[in-house]
């Protein structure tokens, strides 16, 4: 491995959090306006071209977790994704972009907690993690002992990253020691498997309330901190994902910790996954651009960058069925 | 080319040009030289003088062109004067169609521009792209608009006629759009001259004039430097001149002007505060410093350049301000990774660097943004100076670079202190997520935009311009429009007549002794609401229309008048009470005038009127009072539609402050009420020169004023010569704005004192308004002339 770019796995000391430490956030501002300005002229002041591309389109699938979250998941769909996630380019584009000595793979599986063992399963041997939803996933409005149990119960089927759903009332209604506690109690129930923190962005509407949940999940010792499940009206927006990462900055500067981000849902195409790593590039740095610090939850994302790599190495535009379903 | 794998390894950006070929194959065809635009064709120079075009990102020569001479200019001007006709008289829908067909391709070439203008200018592609060019074809579209609706909208108004534009080169295309959108859809026809350094998108443009079927003559255009420039603000046969640039030449182009009856607008220079409160999202304001100072290189007129941070706040602010200027890019404009591009020319390297130098010599602390800087090219990276003091040489002077210093402030008062303490007052860009803190600190700022939490936003609906010495007169919106009108009555006024001024002896005589019995009464000057004998000791006698000797009045002199505006200045209470309260007082005024009404028409029947006439006279005045009571809380600002979701941009009217007013000798009751009032019901405070053949009715007048609640140094009033004591005022820096009715010489004298603070003149109709015809003598034009439009944007969003 070179220089800069992390090997894969988590590499980093895990972020043990703080004491409920609310100085930190109460008095925070975050223009909602000057946000949304911001996040739309950054993706404008930079632009990645040809080999440049390519590298940033093979570096965001490392970033991926790929995502099934549906209701009709199977053991059957399950593996299909995990075949996907180890082989996500085909082997002549992995060629022609002089990545066969290293082919790269998906940052993660990410799946409910019932098909964590058939995920684990399939991802035997490959090194790339199991990521599960729990804590009542999406809502989070099933009672603190069973979400925690649900944690441990997907902990010991295998999974290494747990993704954690906050109770929103706690945001809506400011009330920071009952988010603290819960996400802290959540983090010991994970033991050595990552926590990462979803907020629902969508559901805490505003900036102010992003901020304060961020360094909140962050001080309770969450390892990551995530937009969104997928199933809120908006998931993952960039005003949204530059106040999660400002946070990230802040918390970073007071206590010398990295929080990795992930932002999901609503992130399809090769130009949305550029847009994310050009705003951690130029908000939190090189660093924040491996996967134990980045993530990009996704089902469908990963299509249209094999699309754009295939472009790439050919010089033609690339139809779907060219490339393996996931 | 780095291998994929090398580059997942650094993650850099890597290069990322804009294609310039089709720009390059214009410049190609045109490798001869270019031409000025004149009467819809490109005619060669009559002088043989060329002038080189240079990208100054690398140096190259991108073409040449003319250099003006008076000759090419004098062919512009009589072509646009032969256009001018038929092109006011084509009705508004067929302006409009003109306006909107130049708006539609400039978008369908905006590509073309936007690379034209970076290898031009050295703006970034990015900025030229997605700022400059987006906001040329928005100020066409507005303005198709306009001259759709212009004769609806702007009743009792026309074109002025030939307009002489002169830009400059920080926004070569924009500032362009700004002058001639306005221009045209008003009805006039143009001769714009670009910068010397910045012609190409100018002469580009006239090809899409040519293209998009605008009718020859319309518009002109003709290359060359400042003594092209000169030329054309000479010309005589220009109906105005809208400049665009340093206050150095505004001035000049003040003076030049002067008495030849040349409508004037000026957008000078600034040094504009950029206020950070310590309840600010911090961030926020970083960025907005970096979209204030290192935006266009820093060659902006309004940008944010003395950064005032609230003390509390300043360690975690300039930390976070310091770790920003670590990401910015310096380099190849045409990258579209690039964040700042070189500086226009060699020369304005050389002041930035001067001034930089002088920065720290005078101990402020240079921080500068570590990005390598290409060895080629006018490049200067984004600098910040903390510890400036106000008296730093870079806290006061405009440095037109990426150069921003920076001081503390203690609490929002000082803040605003600080942030008035210059001598321009162009723009303003506050910081605070609290409302109270926000729009106050909006409200009391000098400056002619104000930005809460933005900074540098633009748009055709709102008005863009100064107070003070970053000029006069507004550009966009419905204020800007009226640069580009004017009033039927004013321009059927006779024009105003040389004749020698009154001359006022001071001398006793013994011609026409007063009759016996009476009590001598002495005229004084009213001065911060108290009689006041003139500092000369001096006065003179005062003779009815057959010259007898009526009275004396006090031969006021430059110190009685330096003393009248030290307490119009003190006044500033007038100035912020509500309008509600404004209107009571002059209501108040009315009331007691009409208690006096026979001893005010006795005075005036002195003067030669007869007592019809006389009472006549009074009751207009009356009537005249209540008129502008009434608009006191009704000549209301405006909201803008800019083009922006969740923003709303208030366009105030405000007062100029300090205003001089030198009356005419008509009617000199109804005449000085005329003046005063509506620059009362604005909440400026006058310096008022009465008319010298009458000065008993002012001074009459004052005993009104005196009962009528009107506080001390709202109104002053210096009895004497009217020319002598017009230049002290056009001269004096206080005074904010001046209205003078007299002589044709006096009106050319009092325009040209002006050019040492560039205060705003009103001296069309010098003596010749019949103040008895409520079209003439009354109107929302003297309103909008006792006020200057503040706009203030406020985005908006939880």
């Amino acid at each position: 491995m070179t220089t800069n770019a992390a090997p894969a796995g988590h590499n980093l000391p895990r972020n043990p959090g703080t004491a409920l430490t609310p100085e930190w956030f109460e008095t925070a501002q975050v223009n909602t306006s000057a946000a949304e300005r911001r996040a739309a002229t950054l993706v404008t002041r930079r632009s990645v071209k040809k080999e440049y591309q390519a590298a940033w389109l093979v570096k965001a699938l490392q970033c991926i977790d790929l995502t099934t979250l549906a209701g009709d998941d199977t053991a059957g769909r399950v593996h299909r994704l995990c075949a996907k996630a180890m082989r996500p380019l085909r082997d002549d584009i992995v060629d022609k972009l002089g990545l066969a000595a290293h082919p790269p793979t998906v940052g993660a599986v990410c799946v409910y907690p019932a098909m964590v063992p058939h995920a684990v399963k399939a991802l035997r041997g490959s090194g790339i993690p199991v990521a599960s939803v729990a804590t009542g996933f999406p809502a989070g409005l099933t009672p603190l002992p069973m979400r925690l149990a649900e944690i441990r119960w997907a902990v010991d089927q295998g999974a290494r990253e747990i993704d954690i759903v906050i109770f929103r009332e706690q945001v809506l209604t400011q009330n920071w020691s009952a988010l603290y506690d819960e996400v802290a109690a959540m983090r010991e129930a994970c033991g050595d498997a990552h926590l990462k923190a979803i907020l629902a962005t969508g559901d805490l509407k505003t900036l102010r309330n992003v901020y304060k949940a961020s360094m909140v999940a962050m001080q309770a010792g969450a390892d990551f901190i995530k937009t969104s499940t997928g199933k809120e009206e908006v998931n993952a927006t960039l005003p949204v994902s530059l106040t999660m990462v400002r946070a990230q900055r802040d918390y970073g500067e007071l206590t010398g910790h990295k929080v990795g981000f992930k932002p999901a849902g609503g992130l399809r195409t090769a130009k949305d996954a550029m847009n994310w790593l050009i705003l951690m590039k130029e908000e939190l740095g090189r660093r924040w651009l491996e996967p134990d610090l980045f993530r990009i939850g996704a089902s469908s994302l990963l299509a249209d960058i094999e699309r754009q790599l295939e472009h790439h190495v050919t010089g033609r535009y690339a139809a779907l069925s060219h490339h393996a379903l996931a | 080319m780095p291998s994929v794998s090398d580059v997942l390894d650094s993650m850099d950006y890597g290069p990322s040009p804009e294609q310039t070929n089709h720009v390059t194959d214009w410049l190609a065809l045109h490798k001869d030289g270019f031409g000025h635009f004149i009467d819809g064709a490109f005619v060669a120079s009559s002088a043989k003088a060329w002038i080189s075009v240079d990208n100054p990102a690398t140096g190259a020569t991108l073409g040449r062109v003319p250099q003006g001479t008076e000759a090419d200019v004098d062919a512009a001007v009589k072509a646009a004067r032969k256009a001018f006709p038929a092109w006011s008289k084509l009705p508004g829908f067929q302006r409009a169609k003109h306006l909107y067909a130049l708006a539609r391709h400039i978008q369908k070439r905006e590509r073309f521009f936007a690379v034209l203008e970076t290898m031009d200018n050295g703006k970034t592609i990015r900025e030229s792209r997605d700022i400059d060019v987006p906001l040329v074809a928005r100020h066409f579209y507005h303005h198709a608009g306009w001259a759709q609706l212009v004769e609806s909208e702007f009743k009792g108004y026309g074109p002025v006629g030939v307009c002489g534009q002169i830009i400059p080169w920080n926004f070569p295309l924009l500032m362009l759009a700004w002058k001639i959108a306005p221009a045209l859809a008003a009805g006039n026809t143009v001769v714009l001259k670009p910068a010397e350094f910045t012609p190409l998108t100018a002469l580009a443009l006239a090809e899409a004039c040519v293209e998009a079927g605008l009718p020859k003559g319309v518009v002109n255009i003709v290359t060359g430097d400042g003594e092209t420039g000169a030329a054309l603000v000479k010309h005589p046969d220009v109906d105005k001149i809208a400049f665009t640039g340093s206050t150095e030449v505004g001035r000049i182009i003040r003076q030049v002007t002067a008495g030849t009856g040349k409508k004037l607008s000026l957008e000078l220079g600034g040094k504009s505060p950029f206020i950070v409160f310590e309840d600010a999202d911090l961030d926020a304001a970083v960025e907005g410093v970096v979209d204030a100072v290192w935006f266009n290189q820093g060659q902006v007129c309004c940008a944010g350049t003395r950064l005032l941070v609230q003390e509390g706040v300043a360690p975690r602010f300039f930390a976070r301000l310091k770790k920003r200027m670590d990401t910015l890019r310096v380099g190849d404009p045409l990258d579209k990774s690039t964040d700042m591009g070189p500086l226009v020319a060699p020369v304005q390297l050389q002041r930035v660097s001067g001034l930089v130098k002088k920065g720290e010599s005078e101990g402020a602390t240079l921080v500068q943004a570590p990005c390598p800087l290409p060895a080629k090219g006018n490049y200067f990276p984004p600098s910040l100076f903390l510890d400036a003091e106000p008296a730093s040489t870079i806290m006061q002077e405009e440095i037109f670079g990426p150069v921003i210093a920076a001081m503390t402030f203690r609490t929002p008062d000082e803040a605003a202190a600080i942030a008035n303490h210059t001598r321009y007052g162009l723009a303003a860009s506050i910081w605070s997520e609290n409302l109270n803190v926000a729009l106050d600190a909006a409200a009391r700022m000098k400056a002619g935009v104000v930005w809460i939490n933005s900074t540098n936003l633009f748009d055709a609906a709102a008005g863009f311009g100064g107070y003070k010495e970053s000029g006069f007169g507004r550009e966009g919106g419905r204020e800007g429009m009226h640069e580009y009108l004017v009033a039927d009555w004013l321009r059927n006024l006779p024009k105003a007549k040389d004749a020698a001024p009154s001359k006022l002896s001071g001398a006793t005589s013994t011609s026409s002794p007063a009759e016996a019995g009476g009590i001598d009464r002495t005229a004084k000057l009213y001065i911060g609401g108290k009689q006041a004998r003139p500092d000369s000791g001096y006065s003179c006698a005062v003779t009815n229309a057959k010259g007898k000797v009526i009275g004396q009045a006090s031969l006021g002199s430059r110190k009685d008048i330096r003393n009248a505006v030290e307490a119009a200045v003190k006044a500033s209470a007038w100035s912020s009470a509500s309008a509600h309260n404004r209107a009571q007082v002059l209501y108040f005024i009315a009331e007691n005038l009409a208690a006096r009404s026979a001893e005010f028409a006795d005075r005036l029947a002195q003067g030669g009127a007869t007592p019809r006439t006389a009472r006549q006279e009074v009751d207009a005045a009356l009537e005249r009072i209540f008129f502008y009571a009434a608009h006191a809380d009704k000549y209301d600002g405006r909201i803008h539609s800019t083009n922006s979701k969740r923003q709303t941009t208030l366009a105030f009217n405000e007062p100029y402050g300090v205003m001089g007013l030198v009356c005419p000798d008509q009617s000199p009751l109804l005449a000085m009420v005329s003046l005063l009032m509506p620059v009362l019901a604005m909440g400026n405070r006058a310096v008022l020169v009465p008319s010298a053949a009458m000065p008993l009715v002012a001074t009459d007048f004052y005993q009104v004023l005196d009962t009528s609640d009107v506080p001390a140094g709202a109104v002053n009033i210096v009895t004497g010569a009217g020319d002598e004591l017009a230049k002290t005022l056009a001269e004096h820096d206080e005074v904010a704005a001046l209205w003078y009715h007299g002589t044709a010489q006096g009106a050319a004298m009092v325009e040209k004192a002006s050019a040492g603070n560039l205060k705003p003149t009103w001296v069309a109709g010098a003596n010749s308004v019949d103040w008895s015809d409520a079209g003439q003598g009354q109107g929302t034009e003297y309103l909008r002339r006792a006020t200057q439009v503040k706009n203030i944007w406020i985005p908006y969003g939880e």
